[in-house]
């Protein structure tokens, strides 16, 4: 079990958490009929990448949606943020 | 028979391999990426079926070392979608007859396969699935407490659990074999017929000109080829990822545990949706069991400890009198989950690169027809009917074969 920093509580147990998966991009525009194909790779396609990976996580007890960059391998977590605090 | 047991026990150089260890050629028609039930299944259908023998199978570590030798051995053909049954039921009809044919034992068991339902509507979808099963030719029942009971004598069927059991699905034809076997007499009957199988050689890139694949990187050379086929489950993006495919597959371990061998006692497989487990007993007399996947997604291999506690407080309420059981070993294996949590198979955007992947927590049971279907398309060119529903582009179609309720417990 490792532990998790949850941007607004702090290290807690990985079972107050809920993995939200691969963070990924919403498409600029879903109304437009010609991105039919973004709008399917946003809601199917993954990266699936072996190594840190981006990806959204729910801490159960306060409620709090973040972004953690998270080893797949080592679950080593590099740094946990709230989305409005991401990297442009 | 025991005078040559005797003779290869004394002399060790006299007992023939069952697959040899030929030198890599620079060239094959075919490399299939991966050893596993899927990889050493594509090439003995291709050699057996039509005759194309010019195959490489890759396999980065032993054969069998993937969730091929991973699994907790269950095979059915009870599923919900009337695609999906035709299908399950023919890898099904294959592995009763593999034993035969490969002359080896793969110790088949159709010992019966119970799916528990513990609320009205679990009953609800039980019947749907039995219906659809008996549509296609498959033999599932729904059946309830008192017959459980005999099938069963030590489930608790009382009302003491906190999800009593209301029924079940019955598959009679359903049951285990052993996966090591099946892995060992494909790989026998491939290389008997001229496959070339290449293990602890891990492939680093695919070379692709013009959309085309035309070489596959190893760490023991280059291979010039038109066709590769992706068969690494959960590596299976790594894999997309050398030649750009993009792959609607997150990897999710998935772990198992073997108690201490204990006397036959349970000679049903049994399975619960609702309390996230499946067991059996095997014929060394060890209870496999297993669960869900780990809820995030990870490439490691490492069993936990809350894997464990789950297993056991689940499998406890129906069966108390295993307590005081000890557990003997814990593993785990890596599952590329689909979206609809049914396979990929086929062609992608990518000319000569197949995927056989998308097998997440249900491929072991689908492994022989998987592997002579596709081995079909590559040889043919030519979609066969029961594997078209599984094409790579049903995601982009909206056409999605959902079979989530059937093939998994982790919901």
């Amino acid at each position: 079990m490792f532990l998790i920093d949850c941007p607004n509580i702090g290290p807690r147990n990985a079972s107050e958490f809920r993995f939200r998966g691969e963070f990924v991009e919403r498409p600029p525009n879903p109304e437009d009929p010609a991105s039919d194909d973004a709008w399917t790779d946003f809601l199917y396609m993954r990266e699936n990448k072996l190594g840190v990976q981006k990806e959204w996580w729910y801490h159960r007890p306060s409620g709090t949606w973040f972004i953690a960059e998270r080893h797949t391998k080592t679950h080593e977590i590099v740094r946990t943020y709230l989305w409005e605090d991401r990297d442009e | 028979m025991s005078i040559r047991l005797l003779r290869q026990a004394l002399n060790p150089d006299s007992l023939t391999p069952m697959w040899r260890r030929p030198p890599m050629k620079d060239r094959y028609e075919v490399v299939i990426i991966g050893g596993g039930i899927n990889g050493l299944g594509m090439a003995y259908y291709l050699a057996k079926d039509h005759g194309i023998t010019d195959v490489a199978v890759l396999e980065k570590r032993y054969i069998g070392s993937g969730g091929s030798g991973r699994n907790t051995t269950i095979v059915r053909a009870n599923y919900l979608t009337p695609e999906g049954v035709r299908f399950y039921d023919e890898s099904l009809k294959l592995y009763e007859n593999l034993t035969e044919e490969f002359d080896f034992n793969i110790m088949l068991s159709q010992r019966g396969h119970l799916t528990l339902a513990h609320t009205d509507a679990s009953l609800r979808t039980m019947r749907w699935r039995a219906e659809v099963n008996q549509l296609q030719g498959v033999n599932s029942t729904v059946i309830y407490p008192d017959e459980i009971q005999k099938l069963v004598p030590h489930m608790d069927l009382s009302d003491r659990p906190r999800f009593p059991v209301m029924g079940a699905l019955y598959h009679p034809p359903g049951g285990i074999v052993r996966h090591d076997a099946v892995v060992w007499g494909y790989a026998h009957g491939a290389d008997k017929r001229g496959v070339h199988l290449h293990q602890m050689t891990e492939v680093t890139g695919i070379d692709v000109e013009d959309n085309k694949v035309v070489a596959v990187q190893t760490t023991r050379g280059r291979i010039k080829t038109g066709t590769v086929v992706n068969a690494t489950a959960g590596w299976s993006t790594v894999i997309a990822d050398m030649v750009g495919v993009k792959l609607p597959i997150r990897t999710h371990p998935l772990q198992a545990v073997v108690t201490e061998p204990l006397k036959p006692f349970l000679d049903t497989v049994v399975v619960s949706g609702t309390l996230h487990f499946y067991l059996s007993q095997s014929d060394r007399g060890e209870l496999v069991m297993g669960a869900g996947i780990n809820p995030y997604t990870s490439y490691s291999l490492d069993g936990t400890l809350s894997f464990i506690e789950g297993l056991a407080a689940h499998v406890l309420e129906l069966f108390p009198s295993l307590a005081k059981v000890r557990l003997m070993r814990q593993w785990a294996g890596l599952c590329d989950m689909t979206p609809d949590y049914s396979p990929i198979l086929g062609n992608t955007p990518v000319e000569g690169f197949l995927v056989n992947v998308g097998w997440g927590t249900y491929g072991f049971k689908a492994g022989p027809v998987a592997a002579r279907r596709v081995a079909e398309f590559i040889a043919t060119n030519h979609m066969p009917e029961v594997i078209a529903p599984f094409a790579y582009d049903r995601f982009y179609t909206g056409k999605l074969v959902g079979e989530k309720g059937a093939a998994a417990v982790g919901h």
